[in-house]
């Protein structure tokens, strides 16, 4: 029985290898390297269709080599060092601590938290604010339509795009050394946050904005300064304030985090619940968090709702 | 004329009552939480340290930065948080799908729509630096247990993402392919597949560069990437090292944006 079985089964494969290498080929020659020979197709009455040159093979193939690289890099890698069966033994310590957080579910230590909770709020209040109120006149000066010199906007563009890049908490880590822990770190980063993606998605709206409007009170004889508040502040103030409360949402889920580096706020809770095991304090704190979300993603919502 | 000037002025939308009671709203929240901040003036050293800060991003530690072998060289460490992102985003962007389609209302109604939003905004909630922890306990340090969060992590966000785009399906589409005797799979390949693909792969990009920012952060709590070298230069005090770190984010960052609008604005344009 046996052995009149290996022969089929190592010919199936060489016919899987085989059709695999045919796909690939295939594959190859009609999405990657695109000669206009295989994107054309003939119709029984001889008429031809070309298909547009398309990227999405090369992507693809970009996408599945980079994966694989990096794959190689990372978990090839861990598991050459740490045994697979070790990875499985220690996955329970992963449920282990949902579990806990639910079954040891301490409620009252809730009146603890409020305090902490306050502060996260206020911080994510006061930060998005203040990023806010400095955003908006930033913001006019780097639309391209409202300065005409594409040299000032191309710098602000620029320098926003650098504050863009550093995450918040390094921003918090480095501002710590200058104010010392507490929630003004947090205010003052979360106010930078803002600053930079609020600028950013303000500039983009200005851009496309309707100039008729503008252009047209000025022809009444208006200044400048005039009818600009007359006819582009209109049209700017409830997207500005709707990506205020956007911002602001984003604000308070990070703001839990912000008190890693010792900016204040519930995040120094999580963290020292995490590392002396008491879970189901944990537990408390991210369903306080979570309900804390909810309510304002509500407010937020509702506000934006009346706006427009 | 000016009578009808003045008919349309008086007739103008009278939003005053509604503006000053948002204005009023907001005023009160700010003042309220104005509260916590408890200024003590500058730390006299911190400014001191600001400044050596700033300096020290003018000349940072190039032969750190610009060293490509191998070891804790800034290029290697890049490499290291690109690639937890990148991982982590597939994983999410694959493990997103079956949330998505769970919780869309035009696909499995109210309730079900209801119970997998509820799912997605818990995961969205939950701290990253928390769930990193928790997979630190399974994998121990190091850049696995980073894909690892950020996979999870992504879910939220990138499914909340794909549901609007499921229930934008322009059912036309399917009705017209229906008419020719496609079946159901020709329907799904030819109908859904392609209205979906390019903007789930956009949101997948979309949120890989916000994963990058997370993955460089994610390493204060051990799972791999820059974030620990630098926060570690910072404690030390090594400025030029930590400006050094800063660098390779902010160039690799930069880097990724520039490379994730080309690809995004080509699949809007449906190439």
């Amino acid at each position: 029985m046996l052995t009149s079985k290996t022969p089929t089964s190592t010919n199936e494969k060489r016919n899987v290898g085989k059709i695999l290498i045919d796909f690939v080929k295939h594959f190859f020659e009609r999405h990657v390297i695109q000669t206009k020979k295989t994107r054309t197709t003939t119709l029984h009455d001889g008429a031809s269709i070309t298909k547009p040159f398309s990227y999405a093979g090369i992507y693809l193939v970009v996408l599945l080599a980079l994966t694989y690289y990096f794959w190689d890099l990372i978990v090839v890698t861990y598991f050459n060092v740490t045994p697979f069966e070790l990875f499985v033994r220690r996955i329970p310590n992963f449920t282990n601590i949902v579990s806990k957080m639910i079954s040891d579910f301490n409620l009252p230590y809730l009146p603890q938290i409020i305090s902490p909770l306050v502060d996260t709020i206020q911080m994510a209040i006061l930060g998005t604010f203040i990023g806010a109120i400095l955003a908006l006149p930033v913001a006019f000066f780097a639309s391209q339509n409202l300065v005409k010199s594409k040299i000032v906007t191309n710098l602000i563009k620029l320098i926003l795009s650098f504050v863009r890049t550093i995450p918040t908490l390094v921003y918090a880590a480095i501002l710590a050394f200058a104010f010392g822990y507490g929630t003004t770190v947090g205010v003052i980063a979360t106010a930078i946050f803002t600053f930079g993606i609020l600028t950013k998605m303000l500039y983009e709206v200005i851009e496309t904005l309707d100039l008729g409007a503008f252009v047209a009170v000025e022809s009444t004889g208006a200044t400048k300064t005039k009818a600009f508040i007359a006819s582009i502040v209109p049209q700017i103030m409830g997207t500005f304030v709707s990506f205020t409360l956007y911002s602001f949402e984003i604000n308070i889920r990070s703001s839990a985090i912000l008190g890693y580096v010792g900016a204040g706020g519930i995040g120094i809770l999580l963290d020292d619940h995490m590392t002396w095991r008491e879970y189901g304090h944990l537990g408390v704190i991210l369903a306080v968090l979570l309900i804390v979300v909810f309510i304002i993603e509500n407010i937020s919502r509702f506000i934006r709702k009346k706006m427009s | 004329m000016n009578q009808e000037v003045l008919l349309m002025y008086e007739k103008r939308p009278k939003t005053f009552v509604k503006n000053l009671i948002l204005i009023l709203f907001f005023s009160i929240v700010i003042v309220w939480s104005t509260q916590t901040m408890k200024f003590n003036g500058l730390n006299p050293s911190g400014i001191v340290i600001s400044k050596s800060i700033l300096d020290a991003l003018a000349k940072p530690n190039l032969a750190w930065l610009l060293n490509f072998g191998t070891g804790t060289s800034i290029p290697r460490l890049m490499l290291e948080t690109v690639a937890m992102a990148f991982l982590g985003t597939i994983l999410g962007a694959i493990l997103a799908v079956p949330f998505a389609f769970l919780s869309a209302r035009n696909i499995t109604g109210k309730v079900a729509s209801f119970l997998g939003n509820t799912v997605i905004g818990m995961i969205r909630t939950f701290p990253i630096f928390i769930l990193g922890l928790m997979f630190i306990r399974v994998t121990g340090p190091g850049p696995l247990a980073g894909v690892l969060t950020i996979g999870i992590s992504s879910i939220g966000m990138i499914s909340k993402l794909y549901v609007e785009i499921i229930e934008d399906i322009d059912n036309g589409i399917i009705l017209a392919l229906d008419a020719t005797g496609a079946n159901s799979f020709q329907r799904i390949r030819y109908g859904i597949i392609p209205q979906l693909t390019p903007n789930f792969i956009s949101t997948a990009i979309y949120r890989f560069e916000i994963n990058v920012r997370n993955a460089t952060i994610l390493s204060l709590v051990g799972a791999g990437g820059i974030g620990f070298t630098l926060t570690a230069a910072l404690a030390v005090y090594r400025w030029t090292d930590a400006a050094a770190a800063l660098w390779g984010i902010v160039i690799v960052v930069l880097l990724i944006e520039v490379i994730s609008n080309k690809i995004r604005s080509s699949l809007v344009s449906g190439e």
